[in-house]
């Protein structure tokens, strides 16, 4: 049996593990009726033309989570953000586990989806948020039919939230290949401000699919700076489909961090409901072997006076090939929009490849907008410059490769997230320099 | 200290250096002229290690020591300077994490630890105000629109950080308006000693008034046509290459 006919029949049995009275139960059904006419994409698929998911999806998955896996605090501490203190959802195998989470309803909620999806109390924001920017794609769809946990922030309004939230997904290889279905909602109201960390880590070499679908509700002056650590296992792959819905005046940037798993994919989609509206996309892909990432965003600017601004770097080793489909659109009514992308790129050997495509759809008559994208390899002279002053050839490439991606680390704004970053780097490019200067 | 014997270069199957001898002692200064394209930069570049060139013939030694098969890196390591006719760009790395870097990988190299952090600040406080480089020039990214003249006192600047046995000044004079020619010289002269050895490649005299050199030589067609005294370099200024071509042609 394929894995689409799998899902749509594992659905009846997810049903019956999950409360069925929910008010999501009708959202749920229509979801998995969509993801059965749409199926998963394929490169027939104007937007899967340079990614297939074939590799991926050839596996015989466990599709929901059944049973609870522990794991020690200890074992795992590395891929927390530790040295600060934060507010943690974690997730094993899918499921919630307390004993690594500090959530919190104290003023803020910061807690789970399968409480807030059962609970009266969250049933207001849940109908008027729950679904409202995810779009009705098959994988999307497929998220929704499942969607029974994750995180669920709710920051009522003029909250300044000054511990970072973590959302980490961990996978124990307990199944022999496990799909999973994470699905984040988060509502920040007026002038209130939160960041979030999110990261997925694979334990052991099992195959794991994660298929996640993350909708964030940024309304008027709010402040949301997302990071995506994205540094997994080579045998785990992610799709992540996040959706980000602004109401005016309100900021929200993603910074998204790619360093590792076998496929990732990032649907990445912003919608500009209100004037001036800020909202930043930037991201550091460095990987080699035969990894695969493929950015895919979106910002549509609905309205008049809004900017964005996306920056995404890729480094690409080996046999690793890598995507970026930037579309911009600007409505007719969305005068004055400033809309801005670069997409630069270096190629270490001549069997990696980048596939880059900037799609402007532009309607309106008085914008400024930019696009660029550029496709290099490390500049030979200022290699020869480098080591000539005594730097070796693999500490002068990464200091070249770091100072390259390093525009995008200047607006990450928690300095333990940077250090991180720039650690990750520092091993990713096999050196052990700091460049901490 | 430096040894070159019948020294044969390409580039692509181009022959640019025809069998160079060159020999440096410590405590020398060499000035090498000659017209532009005789191939001054390269027999530069192929001390300093630079792979883009083939060695076809010949010999490089340092204290003794065969350098051809090794990288520019090790030659680094070993006490090579060379100061760029082009200085390269190098955007998002500052002058002073690159110094940083250079330093401390030259000591790992030589199995040393890290110079320490305060120790690092004095030198490159030392050697900024030696070459009256302003401190918040040190924070830009490195030669990244830097003047002409700022990039080559740059050069001069990492040489005095990096304390070379052998420094092979390319070009460093051009560019340079007079006092910014003087404080460079000054700084290079503050650094000799009995124990190591510049090499100046220069088209002009009046950078070899402040940076005497012991001997002169004339690079003509991939070859030192002509050796002299400092005498040679005033001969040159005076009467151009013409009488050189002239006489090796004949
Ligand atoms: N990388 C290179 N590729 C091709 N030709 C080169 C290269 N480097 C030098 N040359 C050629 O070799 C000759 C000598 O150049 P160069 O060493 O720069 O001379 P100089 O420094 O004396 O002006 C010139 O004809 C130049 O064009
Ligand atoms: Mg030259």
């Amino acid at each position: 049996m394929d894995l689409k006919d799998k899902l749509v029949s594992s659905f009846m049995a997810f049903e019956n593990t999950v409360d069925i009275d929910a008010p999501v139960h009708d959202v749920r059904s229509e979801a998995i009726k969509t993801f059965e006419d749409e199926g998963f994409p394929s490169k027939r698929d104007e937007a899967w033309k340079y990614t297939s998911l074939n590799s991926v999806l050839k596996h015989d998955y466990s599709v929901f989570p059944k049973q609870e896996n522990a794991i020690e605090y200890s074992d795992v501490k590395k891929y927390f953000i530790h040295d600060i203190d934060t507010y943690k959802i974690v997730f094993i195998d899918g499921k919630y586990s307390s004993h690594l989470s500090q959530t919190t309803h104290d003023g803020i909620d910061v807690c789970l989806m399968s409480a807030a999806l059962s609970k009266p109390k969250y049933r207001l924001i849940i109908e008027n948020y729950f679904n409202k920017a995810a779009t009705k794609d098959g994988l999307s769809s497929l998220n929704t039919a499942f969607s029974q946990e994750g995180a669920y922030i709710h920051i009522p309004k003029n909250k300044l939230v000054e511990k970072p939230i973590q959302i980490i997904h961990f996978s124990t290889g307990n199944e022999s290949a496990l799909m999973l279905q994470p699905r984040n909602l988060i509502v920040v109201d007026e002038n209130s401000h939160v960041q979030i960390i999110e990261r997925h880590q694979s334990l052991t070499e099992n195959p794991v699919l994660t298929n996640s679908v993350t909708e964030i509700f940024t309304n008027k002056r709010a402040i949301v700076d997302y990071y995506k650590i994205q540094n997994d296992k080579q045998s785990a792959s992610l799709i992540d489909n996040t959706f980000i819905k602004q109401k005016r005046e309100s900021h929200a940037s993603v910074h998204t961090f790619s360093f590792g798993g076998q496929l990732t994919r990032n649907n990445l989609n912003f919608y500009q409901n209100g004037e001036r509206i800020d909202s930043t996309l930037k991201g550091v892909t460095i990987i080699g072997d035969k990894q695969h990432v493929d950015h895919n965003t979106l910002v549509h600017h609905i309205e008049p006076n809004c900017e964005s601004h996306q920056d995404y770097k890729g480094i690409f080793g080996d046999k690793s090939t890598g995507v970026f489909n930037g579309k911009v659109v600007v409505d007719k009514i969305a005068q004055k929009t400033n809309a801005f992308q670069a997409n630069n790129n270096i190629l270490l050997s001549d069997k990696a490849s980048i596939n880059t495509k900037p799609q402007l759809e532009i309607f309106a008559d008085d914008v400024k907008c930019s696009h660029g994208c550029t496709i290099g390899q490390l500049d030979d002279s200022a290699m020869f410059y480098m080591r000539s002053r005594g730097i070796p050839e693999k500490e002068a490439k990464a200091l070249l490769m770091f100072a390259f991606s390093n525009n995008v680390l200047d607006s990450v704004k928690i300095p333990e997230i940077k250090q991180r970053i720039t650690k990750l780097i520092a091993n990713k490019l096999g050196v052990s320099i700091g460049f901490d200067l | 200290m430096l040894k070159i014997k019948n020294l044969h270069a390409s580039v692509e199957d181009k022959a640019i250096l025809r069998g160079i001898d060159l020999e440096v002692k410590p405590g020398e200064v060499h000035a090498i002229m000659g017209p532009n394209g005789s191939g001054k930069s390269t027999l530069a570049s192929v001390v300093a290690g630079k792979e883009e060139y083939e060695v076809d013939k010949g010999e490089i030694s340092l204290d003794g020591e065969d350098i051809e098969e090794l990288s520019a890196e090790e030659r680094a390591h070993k006490g090579v300077f060379m100061s760029f006719q082009y200085p390269v760009e190098i955007p998002g790395v500052s002058v002073t994490n690159f110094m940083k870097t250079a330093i401390n990988e030259t000591r790992k190299a030589k199995g040393l630890d890290d110079m320490p952090a305060n120790e690092m600040l004095k030198m490159i406080r030392e050697k900024s105000e030696l070459l009256e480089i302003d401190r918040k020039f040190l924070s830009r990214s490195l030669n990244e629109g830097f003047s002409g003249g700022e990039k080559k006192r740059n050069e001069i600047f990492q040489m005095a950080m990096l304390e070379p046995k052998l420094a092979i000044l390319d070009e460093t004079d051009s560019g340079l308006d007079i006092d910014a020619l003087r404080i460079v010289a000054n700084g290079v002269n503050k650094l000799k000693s009995k124990d190591n050895a510049v090499i100046v490649i220069t088209h002009y005299q009046r950078l070899l008034d402040y940076i005497v050199p012991d001997y002169v030589h004339v690079l003509y067609d991939g070859r030192i046509v002509k050796s002299g005294t400092k005498e040679l370099a005033h001969e040159l200024e005076e009467k151009g290459y013409d009488w050189i071509k002239e006489e090796v042609n004949a």
